[in-house]
């Protein structure tokens, strides 16, 4: 790879609708209400918008799903479609249109209205042959903590235990957050006690399925100060797809993610981070289930391979901690309409570096992570991004 | 010489005590309990065990037809015998044929399989017969039919029961039926039954055989035949032609555990003879159903090198009872159930499944002539047919790879209580095959506190799915049965 995205682009302004079991909101309700916070945010106005990158997976349909809620008059959009990680991939993309030089001022939007199918759980996971083995999102990372408990030798009750400590910080900090679909606090007991989805996992340890949408301003770091002093500047942004061989061959060992390794230490090289859980202040991962946010903090080098209980014991990743992870609530209780999760993601990082994080702010952070993940552990697709002053 | 060269059978896992029918609706219950096929399995499904039984020790190439015989067939109109000759590997330029509506099928199957070797339209047949028949709820017919299937491989070579010759009997009377828009089965008054046809075809038949052979009760080691609705009922008939009750298959047993199995039982008999058969010894074989089928058989040397077979024996002792009737409703679909909240799973692509017909029907994966790995894939976005091998990157260089006959180890397995499922939890295993491949499955036929990583597995023929009435069979694993 030749180039680098570090500090040649920077985000101006960013909005985030209330994530939730939104009955009362369509998707252009959600579309306008984060599009216009950034807008203020950054202080423009609709009309300096040049393009669009819209990341949807189930609510959206081209670039018109974004130009008409918000009547973009003739400007480019183009709608990225990349499983968990679409809100994550149209920042990428818009960041990339800029550093190229060709816009100056660009809307990166991700949405996602999944309360509108009566039915739990998302839409379309059938295979075309509708053959194929039936587990549920839940039972395929359900499948990585069997196997993480098994190899490191836990117990059921010391595994879930573990993951039991991950959903209470989740919930404690969501419980701070105006925003957040689940705003409960939660004990380890009720945890352990709560029904199972997909063995070992619990309710608690599934994230909320919500509606939602979130947006960045984004323009050219040598732009960004004429429109607020506090710009946050994108270090890196990478994205690893999977071949999907760890399904077919048996060298996977499904107590990692190979995707998610290898996106954080591209990530890592293009911000030039030698010491990731030194360096970076903050983290928002993508904790779909309890168990993904354990295996992410190995994969990040936040904690060495096997030993992220000792981590998690700590304290390390409480708001409080040397690094905190998901000071939103994370997608466990901010919620997680898919193609919003990762603009979600920034726009708390954005928070955080300016300050403005409230209850939840923790102390002079410097750099923040976010990770986006898509499908499953089997075969996903990982993204990671940096962000700073 | 020309006869049976290998035999297999198949009794679903899961059996359900009779009393807990009598639990259900009150009156009687028949003693014992019936074989009941599981959520996933059909006529077709348990067929294609019998015939993997039978088969386990023989190349599918030799293989020149194959005859499905059942009186529960999921289609009126379309093969099942050419899923199966998919699902058993056989090979293209062979005849299929399903022989049904009849509940002498199975042995109709046999003459029509003996014929065409006999005329050298094929040195090898298979037959197989199965049957789920269902009687409405609260009957005693529903607690005395059982689920299972048999098969029989007919040929030239390596025969080892001749049959000697054949004779039958076609008489009309609506014994049992069922129309064209019946589920359950439909019965005449029994005792004009007996009478008037069992206890007069039966006779007719295996006299007219024994006559045709030159041969007397005697002569015969082991006499097999199928009882009527009322098990006592064959005694009588076998004591009235002569036979003393040593000679008799006593149907007592199967029916006591396994139930009546429709077109499949005299086969069924007749397997679980041949597992305790001596060379030398003669047997007698008889189906009834509008008439009936008679055939006398000379065991010979050969069984004595037919290689292991699960066959009768072992299915019968391999077995999980079923904690209540109501999964019995759940799984024959008898009655409506509320449907879990999840999303739709949308229609079949009858050319998706054409297409992978071979990979999914008969779990062909390829080995990479390169790199030399195993492969099998399923479930991806745009995953199949595999063109490029995924771990040296080869292009097309693959030789086929059967992946039905491989055993495997449970890499990771999950328990999922949200995934709708007759049996729940839906139980998800990645498992790792016998030298190389891997692949995620369902896992059928398992007590859920059981599973574990690490745990021995092997393939076994399921339908999966059903929209607008196609079946989509497949592949599961398991835990190693017996």
């Amino acid at each position: 790879m030749s180039g680098s995205i570090k500090d040649r682009v920077a985000i101006i302004g960013m909005g985030c609708t209330r994530f939730g079991e939104l009955w009362r909101k369509g998707p252009s309700d959600l579309i306008v209400e984060a599009v216009n916070e950034a807008l203020a945010d950054a202080g423009i106005e609709v009309k300096d918008i040049e393009a669009a990158w819209a990341g949807s997976i189930f609510s959206g349909h081209g670039g018109r799903s974004v130009s008409e809620p918000l009547r973009l008059k003739y400007i480019p959009i183009t709608h990225v479609v990349n499983a968990c990680a679409s809100g994550h991939d149209a920042v990428r993309n818009a960041s990339y249109a800029v550093a190229a030089g060709i816009y100056n001022i660009v809307l990166a939007v991700g949405f996602e209205k999944l309360k509108d199918e009566g039915t739990s759980g998302l839409p379309g996971m059938d295979n075309l042959t509708h053959t194929h083995a039936v587990a549920t999102m839940p039972g395929m990372f359900a499948m990585m903590a069997t196997k993480y408990f098994h190899r490191y030798g836990l117990t059921p009750q010391d595994g879930k235990t573990m993951l039991a400590k991950i959903s209470v910080k989740s919930h404690y900090n969501g419980s701070l957050n105006p925003k957040a679909h689940l705003r409960n606090l939660l004990t380890v007991e009720r945890v352990l006690n709560a029904p199972i989805i997909a063995w070992p996992l619990g309710l608690f340890d599934c994230c909320g399925v919500s509606d939602g949408g979130a947006a960045a301003i984004i323009t050219r770091a040598d732009l960004a100060k004429k429109f607020r002093k506090d710009p946050i500047y994108i270090k890196a942004l990478q994205i690893c797809t999977s071949p999907t061989s760890g399904r077919i061959t048996t060298e996977y060992d499904l107590t990692h993610v190979e995707e998610g390794y290898r996106a954080g230490q591209a990530a890592y090289a293009e911000a030039g981070i030698k010491n990731p859980r030194k360096e970076i202040s903050m983290a928002e991962v993508h904790d779909c289930f309890s168990i993904t946010e354990a295996v992410t903090m190995e994969d990040l080098q936040f904690s060495p391979r096997g030993r992220v209980k000792e981590d998690i014991d700590a304290g390390t990743f409480e708001l409080t901690g040397a690094l905190p992870v998901q000071p939103d609530g994370g997608l466990k209780c901010f919620g997680h309409p898919i193609g919003a999760s990762g603009i979600r993601m920034l726009y708390e990082l954005y928070l955080q570096l300016q300050g403005r994080a409230g209850k939840r702010q923790i102390n002079n952070p410097k750099l923040g992570l976010a990770h986006n993940m898509g499908h499953e552990p089997l075969a996903p697709t990982v993204s990671v991004c940096i962000v700073g002053l | 010489m020309i006869g049976i060269t290998s035999y297999g059978a198949y009794i679903p896992w899961h059996r359900l005590d009779r009393q807990l029918f009598a639990k259900a609706w009150g009156g009687f219950a028949i003693p014992g309990e019936r074989a009941v096929a599981s959520y996933d399995e059909d006529s077709v499904t348990l067929a294609v065990e019998a015939a993997r039984d039978c088969l386990s020790d023989i190349d599918p190439n030799v293989v020149d037809g194959l005859l499905f015989a059942t009186t529960t067939s999921p289609y009126k109109e379309k093969l099942c015998s050419t899923i199966m000759a998919l699902a058993l590997h056989l090979r293209r330029d062979i005849q299929t044929a399903d022989i049904t509506g009849s509940l002498r099928s199975g042995t109709s199957a046999l003459v029509f399989a003996l014929d065409a070797i006999r005329a050298k339209r094929a040195n090898s047949m298979l037959v197989t017969a199965s049957d789920t028949r269902m009687a409405a709820p609260s009957g005693i017919t529903e607690q005395s039919l059982g689920d299972g299937a048999a098969a029989l491989l007919l040929g030239n070579k390596n025969v080892i029961a001749e049959v000697i010759d054949t004779y039958s009997i076609s008489d009309e009377l609506a014994a049992t039926w069922r129309c064209e828009t019946d589920t359950f089965v439909r019965s005449w008054e029994d005792r004009m039954v007996m009478d008037e046809s069992y206890a007069k075809v039966m006779p007719e038949a295996i006299s007219g055989l024994m006559r045709k052979c030159g041969l007397s009760p005697k002569d015969f080691a082991r006499v097999v035949f199928d009882p009527p609705g009322d098990i006592r009922r064959h005694g009588r008939v076998a004591a009235e032609l002569g036979f003393e009750p040593s000679q008799l298959l006593d149907p007592t047993t199967i029916f006591m555990n396994v139930g009546l199995m429709g077109s499949a039982m005299s086969l069924t008999m007749l397997v679980n003879a041949l597992e305790q058969a001596q060379p030398g010894e003669k047997v007698l074989l008889a189906g009834y159903g509008n008439g009936a089928d008679a055939f006398a058989l000379q065991v010979t040397d050969a069984i004595k090198k037919l290689g292991e077979r699960r066959g009768f024996t072992k299915h019968l002792q391999s077995k999980c009872m079923m904690s209540n009737y109501n999964d019995y409703l759940r799984w024959r679909e008898i009655v409506p159930l509320d449907q879990a909240r999840r999303p739709d799973r949308g229609h079949i692509s009858v050319a998706a499944n054409w297409r992978q017909r071979k990979d999914l029907l008969g779990l062909w994966g390829i080995k990479c002539r390169r790199c030399k790995t195993p492969q099998y894939d399923n479930g991806g976005i745009t995953t199949t047919p595999i063109r490029v091998c995924a771990v040296c990157g080869a292009v097309d260089d693959f030789d086929d790879y059967d992946f039905s006959r491989k055993k495997a180890t449970v890499f990771s397995y999950t328990q999922d209580q949200l995934a709708p499922a007759a049996d729940p939890p839906c139980s998800v295993v990645l498992i790792d095959f016998e030298d190389g491949g891997r692949m995620l499955f369902d896992l059928t036929d398992r007590n859920p506190d059981e599973v574990q990583v690490g745990m021995k597995v092997e393939m076994t023929f399921r339908k999966v799915y059903f929209d607008r009435g196609i079946t989509n069979y497949y592949w599961k694993a398991r835990p190693i049965r017996c």
